[in-house]
C-alpha cells in the first residue's frame, strides 16, 4: 500500500488556547541541564517588515550540549514551542547545542502562522562559531544568504542571542525543503 | 542515511495562494533549499511536556456543565505512507464552539462564547495508531478574507510522528458542507483527492445510540516502514 501524506493547512490565528497556553514550553533545558545556558529571542516579520502579532508560532528541536538527540539528560527536553507576542517576539531558554554528526551547533526551527498554509523549516546557527565554516547544510546556502541563519549575541547580555525570521522580501530568511 | 519520501506534486498547498490573502505578504519569495535528512531531521521531539489528563480527549467535560451543541465523536487512525498505524503519536485538536466562536481574546465574531467550552483537546494514538475524541460540532464563522467570506466548519489538528520531518498541522472538515467549495484555505490544495482526504466521513459504526454522531478521519504522516526500521529509536 502506498498512501499520500495528508495535506497541511494553516495553524490559523486562534491557536494559543490550545497549543501555547503554557510559557513553560519556552524552556528547553531545565535547571541542572548540562551545558552553557543561553536565551534565544526570535522576531518574526512579514514581507512588509511588520511583526506577526500573536498569530505565529515557533517550534524548536535541538540536540543537547553533547550533540545528542536521545534526551539522555533528564533535565533536557530539546523541544520548545511559543507563540509570538503582539510585537512578533518570543524568547526561549535553553543550553547551547553541541555539534551533531559533523554539523556545526544548530537549532532546528519550524514556523507556523496565519497565512502559512504549510510550516516553514529553518535553522539557527551561532554567529562566530568556527565550525560554521565546515557545516554541510550552510554550504548548501548561497553565501550572501547564510547570514539569515545566524543568531547574534545581544549586546550587554551574556548568553543572550537573537535572530529575526523574515518570511518574505529583503533579507528573507533561508527556508528549507525537508 | 535513509531519507523520508518527498512531497507528491499537487498534494500540498503552495505557500503563495492569493485567494487566501494572508499568504500574499507571508509566503517566502525565494525557493526553498533542499535539505538532505540528517539526524536533526530524522529524530523527533518526545512531547512529554505535560502528561495527558483523563478528560483531555473529551472536550465536553472540561467544565462542570456540558457545552451547547451537537455532540460528536471523531475517531480514526494515524498512518504512515505504507498504511501502517503510527503508535504513540500526539494528536492535539482545537476548534470554535457550536456558534462559530473561538475562546481567543482576538476573535471578535459577535457570536456567543460558551462558558462550558474551551475547544482544545489532546490524545495519544494507541499501538495500532487509533485515536478518538469527543466534542461538539463546531459552527461556521465569518472571516474578512473577502466579501461575505465564511470558513466551513472545521477542527484543527496538530500531530507529531516519529521525526521532525513528520510534523503536521492540518484541518478536518465535515461532509456535505456547502462552504467547502468556497473556502480558499481548503481550495489552496491543487489535487482534488488530497482535498477530499481532509473531509471526514459520517460513520454509523462510530455513532453511539441516543448520544453522539460519529465521524471518521484518518491522517497520513510522512514515512515508510523502512525509514523507521533503519532509523527508529533515535
Amino acid at each position: 500500500m502506498s498512501l499520500i501524506p495528508s495535506a497541511s493547512q494553516t495553524v490559523g490565528p486562534f491557536f494559543n488556547f490550545a497549543l501555547t497556553p503554557d510559557a513553560r514550553l519556552g524552556v528547553l533545558a531545565g535547571d541542572g541541564a548540562e551545558g552553557s545556558r543561553i536565551s534565544l529571542e526570535f522576531r518574526v516579520v512579514d514581507g512588509d517588515g511588520a511583526p506577526t502579532p500573536g498569530d505565529s508560532m515557533i517550534e524548536l528541536w535541538q540536540a543537547d550540549a553533547q550533540g545528542r538527540y536521545s534526551q539522555a539528560d533528564p533535565n533536557f527536553r530539546g523541544f520548545g514551542r511559543l507563540e509570538t507576542s503582539p510585537e512578533g517576539r518570543c524568547a526561549f531558554e535553553t543550553v547551547k547545542p553541541g555539534p551533531v554528526d559533523g554539523q556545526a551547533p544548530h537549532i532546528n526551527v519550524i514556523v507556523f502562522a496565519r497565512g502559512l498554509l504549510k510550516q516553514l523549516y529553518t535553522r539557527v546557527y551561532f554567529e562566530g562559531e568556527a565550525a560554521n565554516a565546515h557545516d554541510p547544510v550552510l554550504a548548501l546556502v548561497p553565501e550572501d544568504r547564510r547570514g539569515t541563519l545566524l543568531a547574534r549575541p545581544v549586546e550587554g547580555q551574556p548568553g543572550a542571542w537573537s535572530i529575526e525570521i523574515r518570511l518574505q522580501g529583503e533579507a528573507e530568511t533561508v527556508f528549507f525543503d525537508v | 542515511m535513509n531519507e523520508y519520501p518527498r512531497t507528491k506534486p499537487g498534494s500540498q498547498p503552495e505557500y503563495l495562494s492569493p485567494g487566501y490573502k494572508a499568504t500574499v505578504r507571508r509566503a517566502p519569495s525565494q525557493p526553498l533549499i533542499r535539505l538532505p535528512h540528517t539526524p536533526s531531521e530524522l529524530s523527533g521531539p518526545i512531547y512529554g511536556h505535560n502528561p495527558i489528563g483523563p478528560t483531555d480527549n473529551d472536550l465536553t467535560r472540561h467544565f462542570a456543565q456540558e457545552p451547547q451543541g451537537e455532540r460528536i465523536i471523531v475517531a480514526g487512525r494515524v498512518l504512515d505512507e505504507d498504511g501502517r498505524g503510527v503508535p504513540n503519536a500526539l494528536v492535539e485538536v482545537w476548534q470554535a464552539n457550536a456558534a462559530g466562536r473561538y475562546r481567543h481574546t482576538r476573535d471578535n465574531h459577535p457570536a456567543p462564547i460558551d462558558p462550558n467550552f474551551l475547544g482544545a483537546g489532546r490524545v495519544v494514538t494507541d499501538d495500532a495508531g487509533n485515536y478518538r475524541f469527543v466534542s461538539i460540532k463546531p459552527g461556521a464563522y465569518p472571516w474578512r478574507n473577502h466579501h461575505n467570506a465564511w470558513r466551513p466548519a472545521h477542527i484543527h489538528f496538530s500531530l507529531f510522528g516519529s521525526a521532525f520531518v513528520t510534523r503536521l498541522v492540518t484541518q478536518m472538515y465535515f461532509p456535505n458542507d456547502p462552504l467547502i467549495p468556497l473556502d480558499p484555505i481548503l481550495q489552496s490544495i491543487p489535487d482534488a483527492g488530497a482535498r477530499a482526504r481532509l473531509v471526514s466521513q459520517f460513520d454509523l459504526s462510530l455513532t453511539e445510540p441516543e448520544w453522539a454522531l460519529g465521524y471518521r478521519f484518518d491522517i497520513v504522516l510522512r514515512g515508510r516502514r523502512a525509514t523507521y526500521f533503519e532509523e527508529g529509536g533515535k
